[in-house]
This record gives structure tokens, sequence and C-alpha cells, in this order.
């Protein structure tokens, strides 16, 4: 073994001289297509676990997908979701906007907010609300110890939905309050101090400047919590709301048919989940705006990109 | 004849907790003038821009433009902070060009010299843009109208924070130290916009360690130390004969 063919790789490959020309290819490796037969493998066990397999019962499926109660128990899902997600991001919202305010007071008490809802179990939660009436019998409006205003017995006003929708956003509310407080956070300190030196307000500096940047980094955790919200319908069936998989529990305590009919509730939970994850990479497109990596073309001179409008 | 100065601040204080960041802080600035504001680190430089731009608020003393008291009015025996609308009415009277530029990550950089036009001066969007594309041209920027800062070098940014700060119609401009996130070779490209609008007559206000480019362009130099103003005067005096003993001793640390 001699240095001097250490030294000297170019007598390996060749004239020295030429190795500039020569063109770059990666090579494929063996964990490339190693990687290729684990898919091909693992594609063929789930189309035999799930397609071949009998015991699966996909006419049973079929049937009940579209059946009137399974539909009407899926309305009632989506209903309350989109109900509660509304109420709890806007909760969430004020919640977040008192937690960073300059009053200590609404601070500590957004924070005591978030603290119990977080320390309490959906489930939990979702009870409380609707056996409310136990702990007060009237809602009303008014200053502590003077003559309501407003009074209404508790039973009138909480309902099944109700009960449900309370519950699940004020737990979204709790949690999408952290999420907003932390996507303030992130924003970097100058990005407020440019806005000010502008002589934007503070509602201008939210929706112009530091709203989308607040966006762009919330998305995906905001994402997470609404596509929780689909299942944590779920929770309300302790109360007798009927839901999706409440609907579907009370079809297999007759039919026995516990496997397909749990599948016909996974497979509509996997249709409103993609739909959530179609709306965040929407999202995260829309606001990924002067972030996701692009190619500008210079323009050539001034005027003519005065006249140009961007499209994306 | 008595020319009523544009700016002048009188014995400006500003504390952060039991530290005085300001400490009696007078200083005079005529329309027109360059002041450029040198000093070693911690003396209160970028303090001093943000209280006159109201990004902090004075302990005391007192900022006047025009006359008018900037951040307070009167209330009897007392004075109080005026109402936010009016702090964002005085505001616009300076341009801010910041040392890591703040730009919009998510605008161009049209988007970004027209939003304080179209959303505080109300002009009309197409305006706006208009304006924006001439401001980029006047920095040297006709070709790169339509690029997210993310797509600008660091010169490039701050020139196009420097064309939205005259986006504005700024009385004074005020630079903390606008070159100093800037690799060497961008740092020529930034001072000569500034040189030019130094030319063209704008009043500014420049904190900067560029002593080179302040001897070139100001009509005054300050320099402070410990949040006092402890030298003042034309740059030939001041950078060639500075009078105390700290001073010569900064600038002999600095221009090495
Ligand atoms: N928000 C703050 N809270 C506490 N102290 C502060 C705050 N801002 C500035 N200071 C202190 O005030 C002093 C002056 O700071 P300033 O940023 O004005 O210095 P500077 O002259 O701009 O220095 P440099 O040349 O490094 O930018 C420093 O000692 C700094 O630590
Ligand atoms: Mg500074």
């Amino acid at each position: 073994m001699s240095t001097h063919e250490t030294l000297e790789p170019s007598a390996a490959t060749g004239d020295e001289t030429a190795l500039h020309t020569l063109p770059i290819r990666d090579p494929k490796r063996l964990a490339h297509w190693l990687s290729y037969a684990v898919g091909a493998v693992v594609l063929v066990l789930a189309f035999r676990f799930v397609v071949l397999n009998p015991h699966w019962d996909w006419p049973t499926i079929g049937s009940w997908l579209f059946s009137r109660r399974v539909v009407s128990g899926l309305l009632n899902t989506i209903l309350i979701t989109v109900v509660s997600t509304a109420a709890g991001l806007v909760l969430g919202l004020v919640v977040a906007a008192l937690r960073l305010s300059g009053f200590a007071v609404l601070r500590a008490m957004a924070a005591v907010y978030v603290w119990i809802i977080r320390a309490t179990p959906g489930l939990v939660l979702i009870l409380f609300v609707y056996f409310l009436a136990a702990l007060m019998p009237t809602l009303s409006l008014g200053l502590p110890f003077a003559d309501p205003f407003f009074e209404v017995p508790t039973n009138q006003v909480i309902s099944q939905f109700s009960a449900a929708v309370i519950g699940l956003s004020a737990y979204l509310g709790a949690y999408s309050a952290e999420i907003f407080r932390g996507g303030v956070l992130s924003v970097h300190q100058g990005q407020f101090e440019a806005s000010h030196s502008l002589g934007l307000s503070a509602w201008q500096t939210y929706t112009k400047v530091v709203g989308p940047q607040i966006i762009r980094v919330i998305t995906p955790s905001l994402a997470n919590e609404v596509v929780t919200m689909f299942k944590n319908t779920s929770l309300v069936s302790v109360i007798g709301y009927v839901e999706l998989l409440t609907t579907v529990q009370l079809v297999y305590s007759q039919n026995f048919k516990t496997i397909p009919m749990l599948t016909v509730a996974v497979i509509w939970y996997l249709v409103l989940t993609s739909l959530a994850m179609l709306g965040q990479s929407r999202l995260e497109k829309r606001f990924g705006r002067g972030f996701n990596r692009r190619v500008v073309k210079s323009a050539v001179s001034a005027d003519t990109v005065g006249q140009e409008e961007r499209h994306d | 004849m008595t020319e009523q100065p544009l700016l002048r601040l009188r014995d400006v204080e500003k504390r952060f907790g039991d530290f005085v960041a300001l400490d009696g802080v007078s200083l005079t600035l005529r329309a027109g003038t360059v002041t450029c504001l040198v000093g070693p680190s911690g003396s209160g430089k970028s303090t001093l821009l943000r209280t006159v731009n109201l990004l902090e608020r004075l302990d005391g003393g007192a900022v006047y433009l025009r006359g008018e008291m900037l951040g307070f009015t009167r209330s009897g025996d007392h004075r109080r902070p005026v109402p936010k609308k009016v702090a964002r009415r005085q505001v616009v009277n300076f341009g801010m060009v910041f040392q890591s530029f703040n730009l919009i990550p998510q605008l161009t950089a049209t988007e970004n010299v027209a939003l304080g036009p179209v959303e505080v001066l109300r002009v009309g969007r197409s305006e706006a843009r208009h304006q924006a594309h001439e401001l980029l041209t006047r920095v040297g920027l006709a070709d790169r109208v339509d690029h997210y800062p993310a797509e600008l070098s660091g010169g490039q940014q701050q020139r196009v924070a420097i064309a939205r700060a005259l986006a504005m119609k700024p009385s004074v401009l005020l630079f903390d130290e606008p070159t100093s996130a800037l690799d060497a070779e961008l740092v020529a490209e930034v001072l000569a916009v500034i040189k030019e609008l130094a030319e063209e007559g704008f009043t500014m206000l420049i904190v900067t360690h560029e002593l080179a480019f302040a001897r070139d362009i100001a009509d005054e130099v300050v320099m402070m130390e410990d949040g006092r103003i402890i030298e003042s005067g034309p740059p030939q005096d001041i950078l060639l004969n500075p009078t105390t003993e700290r001073a010569r001793r900064f600038f002999a640390s600095v221009s090495h």
C-alpha cells in the first residue's frame, strides 16, 4: 500500500483534467429499492386484511353507509362540530386576548379558566353542563345580591344539544386560547414596532400584519384540535345525544354486526378528517405567502412591472 | 429672525426600573439637517430614537415637533398620555428604519411600501401601488417590486424599509444603525441611498457606527454615553478634535 496512490485518486478514475465534464448523478441506493418493496408488501397485506377478508362484511357496511339513520347521525355530528368549533374558536380568541391584556384581573380570570378546563376530562365537562340544573336550578342575568333582570329555569336552556355544544366549545375555547396565545408570542417584536411606526391601529396591526403570520404558525395545531373535535363529539353519547357513533352503537346492539357498524363510523370520520386536512393545507398554502419557496422572475423595467398583478 | 426648530428634545428622561437609560437629553434638529448619533453600546441611542417615535414612553422632559409636545397633553397641573389616535397621528411624522429591517414577510416589496399609505393615509390602492413603485425605483429596486422580503438580500430589504418609511411622507427620518445587520459589501448601497436623501434635504436623525459616513453627511454629530450627550457639534470638530478624553478613546476604538 503506497501513500502515493491515495494522494492521486485521479490515477484510478482517469485523466483528472476531464473530471469536471462528467455529469452528476445520484446513485440509486439499496435502501431506496427496499422502501418500494416494504411499501408493496404493506399494500398487499392491507388489501388482504381489509378487502378480501370476509369477516369485514363489506355488503353490510355498504348497506348501512348511506342509510337514513347513519346519515342523520352523521349530520348531527357535523352540526355539533361546526357549531362547537365556531363558538370554541371565538371563545378561544377572547380568552387569549384576555390573557394578553394589560389588566391583571382579566389575565387571572382567563388563566383560571384555561387551568380548570385543561384539568377536566371532556366527558366530565359535558356531564357537568348537562346536569347543571342540579347545581344551579335557575339561570339568571344580573348583579350579585340584586334582583336579576332575567331568569329562566336551567332545564329549559340545557338540552342535549346545547349541553353538547357548550361542553365542547368550552373545551376547545381553552385549548385554542393557548394556541392563539402561542401564535401571538411567536411573532417577532419588530413586526409590532414596524406597525406602530407606520401609524397602524391595533386592529390594523392584527388583521394586516401579524394576523396572517399567526394563522400560518397555528394552522397545524388548530387543525389538530378541529379533527379532535369530530371525534370528541362521540363523547356526547353519554348524555344520550344521537350523533354518528351513538347511532352505529344503537344499530349494532340490535343486529350484533359490531365491526361492520364501527367501520361505517370510521369511514365517515375518515371523510370528515380528510375534509379538515384539505382545509388545513389550503390555509397553509394561503398563509405561506412569502415563506414558501418560489422562483420570481425579475421584471425588466419598472413601468412594465407597474401594470402587473400578482396571481397566487 | 428666529427659526423654530423642527424637532426639539428637552431634558428627556427614560428609566427601565432603576436603570436610567436617558438622563436629561436635550437636542435640537433644524429642518433639512442631518444629525448623527454615535456612542458606545448601551449608551441609550436606540432608546432615544424609540422615545421620539413613541415606542417607549418617556419618564421626564418632553419631545416637541414643530412646537407640539408629543405623546402627552397638559391636564391641569400635570400631563397625561394622549389618546391612541392622536399618538398614531404624531408617530406618522417620523419614518423609522430599523437595524433588522422589520419588513412584513407575507407582503411583497410593493405591498410593504403601500401598506401605510393605504391603511393610514387612506390613499387609493392603485395610487399607493404607483407611488410604491416610484419609491422603490428611487432606492434602486425597480426590478424587485414583486419580491417577498425573504427573496431579497439584506441591503435590498433595508432599501425597501427606507422606501416604506418615505411612503408616509414623514417630516423626520429616524435610522437606528441601518447598516449594522449588513455584510460589508451591502453597506455601501444603503448608505448611498441615505446620502441621496440627505442631499434632497430630508431631516434625519441617524444612529450609526460608520464614522466616515457621519463625517461625510452629518451637519451635526452627537455623542452619547450612559444616557447623556457628552459632545455635540459639526463633524470635523467632534470627530477630529473631540474635547473629552472619553470621546477620543471611543473614536479611536471605532475607527480601527
Ligand atoms: N426594555 C428595556 N428594559 C430594560 N433595559 C433596557 C431596555 N431597553 C434598553 N435597555 C437598557 O438601556 C440601555 C440603553 O440601551 P440602548 O438600546 O438604547 O443602547 P444603544 O446605545 O442603542 O446600544 P447599541 O449601540 O448596542 O445598540 C442599555 O443598558 C439597555 O440594557
Ligand atoms: Mg441600539
